[in-house]
């Protein structure tokens, strides 16, 4: 493997900008990684080579004239398939797009082109974002680089992997459970959750418009830091989007790197842990809190009573607005039609196109929905839910009152086998039980890696309040100095050789 | 446009006696529910589907029913996490896509717009 592709972003952007190399032998060591590996990880489902050379080719001509070059400029990224991108398929993990070019870029499209970072592909997802395991992807599933017979995560799982098999160095997912967190987590890379509003969601193609959110994934703290920059900000096409700038998140990792926490208040949520929890990854987790307790902070007990009754109330709230933001698959203006034999009705068309674009996992999430929206069922579904999620934001702020940030597992499981759990939805579901909270509430959230068992990556989530997002990265930079400190950073296998 | 800066603050009542507005032990959909629910959401499912589906939806929706056995009566629903209102934008024209590359990705055209199928019965 070329040195090139086991740098991290904020080296490569260095290394650029001090004329050791430019962006297009980065690229190119990137593409040919991916050429070498993702017959066996499947991580992107459409690499952009002349796009990715072109951009890299144009950062080399801006420096070469003189020009300020930004903090991540000609950094490859794999950019998930749920973003649009002008000119390129983005298909969100779904045949009923198959083959559709967006006429747009989203504005996170937009400001990463303008970053100069240079997007490598389109990464592979579970269908619509509805998955945690990329394997409800109606294209293929992706492969976990640490061990290829299991899942990497989901439903950014095209993108975690590719971070974490080396084929790039920073990712973008989105996260509405946890679809950033848990497939860092188990990959063995950095995924943070902002603060819902913090990242534009204009041409996210959307799942559930209250609680979807991108983020970014990086081998290192300080990197996924330097693309949340990138990423973040006010945007007026999208009006959930908080008029306010992005909080300091580099500064924040480089401070953490400092790996000092004396006086940070730091609380672990009695709800997310014990039963149903794996013990190699409770263990790992133990072993994390005495390490941010070894950095100085200040350890506590809080307990979030609500906090179990997130994954009921989110298997409500995001299959009632996954079922209302899918009804646009109608078939009409882009996208699949089937059955339009000039005799059949626009209603009739319409359902047998989406009964052949649609995969289960989205069906069932669609019915759910619909079942919940119903007049005589929507105030003891939805109506209640919505309730809940109320309750435990208000869990949320009564423990930060008494702790700056809240850490737990960010998955009670390591990566599981491909298959195991593709046949039972509430099997797959429980994936999500660390992470759902912080979506509900809107609050930040960055899974780090923590260790492994069984061989296997095991994530530490870190929660912080709303609109603090410097804290997660603080503290999950002083966590990594520490763990990298002694043991070494977790580098996924090499994958070359005999890999598959 | 309002935005309150600060996270909504409050305090639970921990307390409070379960409302069983949700009975989770009887929550069950059958075969005909779940056909008029995909009929609804317009997806012309197989019979082998609704059979697959009764049990799972079944399963589920007796999960999430859980929901119910909160004391929530009183609680103001949270549709947003960030509570903006009134989120507007000056009324001026701006770039928009152009018809010819916004046709171009149709499944069908006819004269400058999409083609749908018919939309009437002959009587209608």
């Amino acid at each position: 493997m070329s040195e090139l592709t086991r740098l991290s972003a904020a080296e490569i952007a260095g290394a650029i900008a001090a004329g050791e190399v430019s962006a297009e032998e980065v690229t190119r060591a990137h593409l040919d990684r991916i050429e070498q590996v993702d017959d066996v990880v499947r991580a992107f489902l459409h690499v952009d080579t002349d796009g990715a050379l072109h951009a890299a080719r144009r950062v080399d001509a801006d420096r070469a004239a003189g020009r300020d070059l930004g903090p991540l400029a000609g950094v490859p990224l794999a950019m998930k398939d749920v973003v649009v991108t002008e000119g390129l398929q983005t298909t969100a993990g779904s045949k009923i797009l198959e083959g559709w070019i967006p006429p747009y870029d989203a504005t996170i499209t937009r400001k990463i082109k303008d970053a100069g970072i240079v997007m490598l592909g389109k990464t592979n997802m579970d269908e619509f974002a509805m998955g945690s395991s990329t394997e409800n992807s109606a294209f293929h599933p992706t492969h976990n680089p640490w061990d290829l017979g299991r899942i990497p995560g989901g439903s950014s799982g095209g993108s975690s992997a590719a971070v974490s098999a080396f084929e790039a160095p920073l990712g973008i997912g989105t996260d509405t459970g946890g679809s950033i967190r848990q497939p860092a987590a188990v990959t063995g890379i950095v995924g943070h959750k902002p603060t819902y509003g913090g990242v534009s969601r204009y041409g996210l193609i959307a799942f559930s418009s209250s609680l979807d959110q991108a983020g970014p994934f990086g081998r290192t703290v300080l990197d996924a830091a330097l693309l949340h920059e990138v990423m973040g900000g006010h945007d007026p096409c999208d009006s959930t989007s908080i008029p306010q700038g992005v909080p300091p998140v580099a500064a924040a990792a480089r401070e953490g790197a400092g790996a000092d926490l004396t006086g940070v208040r730091v609380a672990v949520v009695q709800e997310l842990g014990g039963e149903g929890y794996q013990p190699g990854v409770l263990a790992a987790f133990q072993e994390a809190v005495s390490t941010l307790r070894g950095l100085g902070a200040t350890v506590l007990e809080v307990s979030c009573p609500h906090f179990d009754y997130a994954l009921a109330a989110y298997y409500l709230i995001a299959p009632s607005e996954c079922s209302s933001n899918l009804a646009r698959f109608d078939g009409v203006r882009y996208g699949l039609r089937v059955g339009d034999d000039g005799v059949r009705s626009l209603e009739e068309v319409m359902s047998l196109t989406r009964e052949a674009g649609f995969g289960p996992e989205v069906k069932r999430r669609i019915m759910i929905g619909t079942y919940a929206l119903s007049s005589g069922y929507y105030d003891a579904y939805y109506g209640q839910a919505q309730k809940v999620r109320t309750l435990i934001s208000r869990d949320f702020a009564a423990a930060f009152e008494q702790a700056d940030v809240l850490v737990s597992p960010s998955s009670p499981f390591v990566a599981f086998g491909i298959g195991e759990r593709v046949d039972d939805p509430m099997a797959m579901y429980v994936n999500d039980l660390c992470t759902l909270p912080a979506s509900l509430a809107g609050t930040p959230a960055i899974s780090v890696p923590c260790g492994l068992s069984e061989g296997l990556p095991v994530g530490l989530q870190v929660m912080a309040p709303a609109l603090a997002d410097d804290w997660c990265y603080r503290v999950a930079a002083a966590f990594e100095a520490a763990y990298v400190g002694t043991n070494g950073p977790l580098r996924a296998p090499e994958l070359i050789g005999g890999a598959a | 446009m309002e935005f309150p800066g600060v996270w909504p603050v409050g305090r639970l009542d921990f307390q409070a006696v379960p409302d069983h507005t949700v009975d989770s032990s009887t929550a069950r959909i059958s075969r005909a529910e779940v056909a008029h629910l995909a009929r609804l959401a317009r997806l012309a499912v197989t019979e082998e589907e609704l059979d697959v589906f009764a049990g799972q939806l079944d399963v589920i929706l007796g999960s999430v029913a859980r929901v119910g056995e909160v004391a929530a009566a009183d609680i103001e629903p949270t549709t947003h996490a960030v509570p903006l209102r009134n989120v507007l934008r000056p009324d001026e024209v701006g770039p928009c896509l152009d018809r010819s590359i916004v046709l171009a990705q149709a499944p069908a055209v006819e004269d400058n717009r999409f083609r749908v199928p018919r939309i009437l019965d002959d009587e209608q």
